[in-house]
């Protein structure tokens, strides 16, 4: 037992090292450039690509391989230089415009995708820069869809916890910014039984959800419950919620380590078109499950007795608490569905980026915004501000580069803060 | 065990560069949260506009120190109002959503590659001290008493340091005795009630945003200064809940309770740090590695801040009438 011990901990020790900066999570993990090479729409086999920094210092040389791509890898963000070498093409083809070198600029996790287009020798020479725009102009719009799809996928995967947090809010008046962790703990505990103890990502997402309900349960049974007995002002909750987030958040650091891993299965799904989009199976898998859970939720709130008590119990606590609901179990109810759902939403994150000790954090703020453009304490409001943060932050990459993205949808927010503080559908009165 | 080691370091913990960076920082917030009820989530943004004003004017463009310097402040100012405006007029919670928000596009901002002519992506900028240690009063030497000391160059940003500490109580100490200052304690106990009484809170609010900004830069340059560099994951939201938790312990909305608090949480961390450490290196801890130290001491500094806030909300030398934990 104890060697176990020792052993285990050496081994997080091990992974410490490759802690990462703390920072917003890219898409995936993949920071460098790549690019496919085809030619007369069959790929080109063995081309040599080589990769050097801005100033010429070597990174990398490789070939095509059968399916035509290549990809680099780098250690560093900024500018890097690619050239193809002619001579390994096919003896007919050549580089399209002539020019085969290439000055992408590689962002932080994330890939740049570099282009060589390749024309028969001698054959009708095109301009440069005719055919080129014209295809500039299609891809605008067919990757303007695959970003709305994205922004979709990221929108309803922040509505989860959003709509989590903003019921807290709304029956509590906490605002939980230990509401991140939660979404880490169903991405970490779906993590240690899919990897740990080797079930499938299915049932340990079902034992995730199932954990994270029990800890928002618990949560409010044995701390929030008890302050709120105290008496404890809504400020005061507020700074021991970053308490509890830093808390939780570097025990997460502490037994999990700062690796950043995926999934045992659903990993390298190859894409099918829909129209112009181009996804993996599970990302349609996956917005079903989120558009199905949303829509239970608010079916939920609607129509069930506890829903309806829950909104009255947001609308007016007391009056709702006079008129015979007990506000402690709804409050209970909340928080449980709360921790599940934010659960979920961590393992759907996890499935579509990768398994890290910071990705409740990295959302946490998207949460947030998605919360406060909606209205702070409305349901449904944190579900229509989510998927305004979403499909903005992906729609936003056309025109900025993707590092800046958060950036945007922060930047948005503050703006919306200025011009309609209740948020889209909040009411005037609720911001006093 | 290497106990005077650790002893060392510990006391130097109590002065060093990293406590008064902290100190200036949670000053600032002391005048925000303390004596103004403000929540602002964002300080970290205040020292790193600072800091790279600072470093920028100099690294990049080549202008003087002491303009750095100006520019450093200028953009606190800046970044108070822009934070301040359409914040101050609504409930305490959007103006900490939004200021942590503004922190964190602060930070992205700093660290990103579109702007690495700039700010120098991750890596930061350095380069800019040579006019401030060419000031250096003290020749090159070790200085110390006893085992504890300090070379002339991190002396130099020490005295300074403390120098801006002490301005800043005094600053703080007459202002908070002034007329002005009962207004800003009045905000917190009863915003409707200074409404009624015809003063204009948004102004008062916002004249505290940016005097509490400009303390936090002071900590800004000393942590530019005594580092020799500036990197924008320094000024992340971390800093700022640490020195939230600062405020809190040493008691918000007193003069001297950021100063205390800085240092007896800087001793502690320090302590705990190294005597794990020195505990792990001997062999009588085995179940976690050195690796893990930075996870626990962020782990403690959570429990604290809720242990404190549960169990003693103002802190070692408030009083707990001074302190504003209601949400209005």
């Amino acid at each position: 037992m104890r060697r176990a011990v020792i052993a285990f901990t050496a081994f997080l020790g091990g992974l410490i090292f490759l802690l990462a900066a703390p920072a917003y999570a890219g898409p995936a993990d993949c920071q460098g450039v790549k690019g496919t090479l085809k030619f007369q729409g069959q790929p080109v086999n063995g081309a040599k690509v080589v990769v050097t920094t801005e100033d010429g210092k070597p990174v990398k040389e490789v070939t095509s391989n059968a399916q035509g791509t290549w990809d680099v890898q780098v250690d560093k963000p900024g500018k890097y230089k690619v050239t193809l070498d002619v001579s390994t093409l096919p003896q007919n083809a050549e580089v399209r415009g002539g020019v085969n070198v290439r000055t992408p600029t590689v962002y932080e996790k994330n890939c740049s995708t570099v282009l060589f287009a390749l024309n028969p020798k001698g054959g009708a020479q095109t301009p440069g820069g005719q055919p080129a725009e014209d295809e500039g102009s299609s891809g605008f719009w067919s990757t303007a869809a695959q970003l709305t799809f994205e922004g979709f996928n990221l929108g309803l995967i922040i509505a989860l916890a959003a709509m989590g947090l903003s019921l807290i809010f709304g029956t509590t008046k906490l605002t939980n910014f230990a509401h991140g962790e939660l979404v880490t703990l169903g991405a970490l505990v779906a993590y240690l039984f899919n990897v740990g103890f080797g079930l499938g990502v299915i049932p340990s997402a079902v034992i995730a959800v199932v954990a994270g309900g029990a800890f928002g349960y618990l949560q409010d049974r044995f701390f929030w419950g008890q302050l709120r007995k105290r008496g404890t002002g809504t400020i005061a909750m507020m700074i021991i919620s970053i308490g509890v987030a830093m808390f939780l958040r570097f025990l997460f650091l502490f037994l999990y380590g700062g690796r950043s891993e995926p999934y045992t299965e659903f990993n390298a799904q190859a894409g099918i078109e829909v129209g112009p989009i181009t996804a993996a199976p599970k990302n349609f898998i996956m917005m079903g499950i989120e558009l199905a859970v949303l829509i239970i939720v608010g079916i939920a709130l609607l129509k069930t007795r506890t829903g309806k008590a829950a909104r009255a119990v947001a609308d007016n606590p007391a009056l709702a608490a006079s008129s015979g609901i007990n506000v402690d179990r709804v409050i209970r109810v909340i928080w449980t569905s709360g921790g599940a759902i934010a659960a979920l939403a961590g393992i759907l994150l996890g499935l579509s980026q990768t398994v890290k000790y910071t990705m409740g954090q990295d959302i946490l703020l998207l949460i947030f915004a998605g919360v406060t453009l909606g209205g702070l304490g409305t349901a449904f409001g944190a579900l229509v501000g989510s998927l305004v943060v979403g499909l903005f932050i992906q729609l936003s990459t056309l025109w900025i580069s993707p590092e800046l993205k958060s950036v945007g949808a922060l930047a948005v927010l503050i703006i919306v803060l200025l011009f309609r503080p209740q948020g889209i559908l909040g009411r005037r009165e609720r911001i006093g | 065990m290497d106990w005077l080691n650790i002893f060392v370091t510990t006391v130097e913990a109590a002065v060093g560069v990293e406590t008064v960076f902290y100190m200036l920082a949670a000053i600032g917030i002391n005048v925000h949260f303390g004596y103004t009820g403000l929540l602002n989530f964002g300080q970290a943004a205040f020292l790193g506009v600072a800091g790279y004003g600072l470093a920028v004017t100099v690294a990049t463009f080549h202008l003087p120190f002491f303009l750095g310097i100006a520019i450093g402040l200028a953009g606190a100012v800046v970044l108070a109002l822009v934070l301040g405006i359409p914040t101050l007029r609504l409930r305490a919670d959007y103006l900490a959503i939004v200021t942590i928000a503004a922190a964190e596009i602060v930070r992205l901002v700093f660290r990103s590659v579109t702007f690495k002519d700039v700010f120098g992506g991750s890596d930061g900028r350095y380069g800019f001290s040579e006019q401030f240690f060419a000031m250096n009063p003290f020749s090159k030497g070790e200085y110390a008493i006893g085992p504890v000391g300090f070379n002339e160059r991190v002396l130099w940003v020490l005295v300074i340091g403390w120098i801006l500490v002490a301005f800043s109580c005094a600053v703080v100490y007459m202002l908070m005795k002034s007329p002005w200052g009962r207004v800003l304690k009045a905000i917190r106990e009863d915003e409707e009630a200074v409404r009624a009484l015809g003063k204009n809170v948004f102004a008062y609010k916002m004249q505290s945003l940016i005097l509490g900004g400009l303390i936090g830069s002071f900590g800004g340059f000393i942590y530019a200064l005594g580092n020799a560099s500036v990197q924008p994951d320094t000024f992340s939201t971390e800093l700022t809940f640490y020195a939230y938790t600062i405020v809190i312990l040493g008691g918000a909305a007193r003069v001297f309770g950021p100063v205390l608090g800085s240092m007896i949480f800087w001793v502690l961390l320090v302590f705990i740090g190294n005597t794990l450490n020195e505990l792990i290196g001997a062999g009588y801890i085995t179940w976690m590695s050195v690796n893990q130290i930075g996870a626990v001491r962020f782990m403690l500094v959570g429990l604290g801040l809720i242990l404190l806030l549960v169990f003693r909300p103002q802190g070692i030398f408030g009083d707990k009438r001074e302190i504003a934990l209601d949400a209005r």
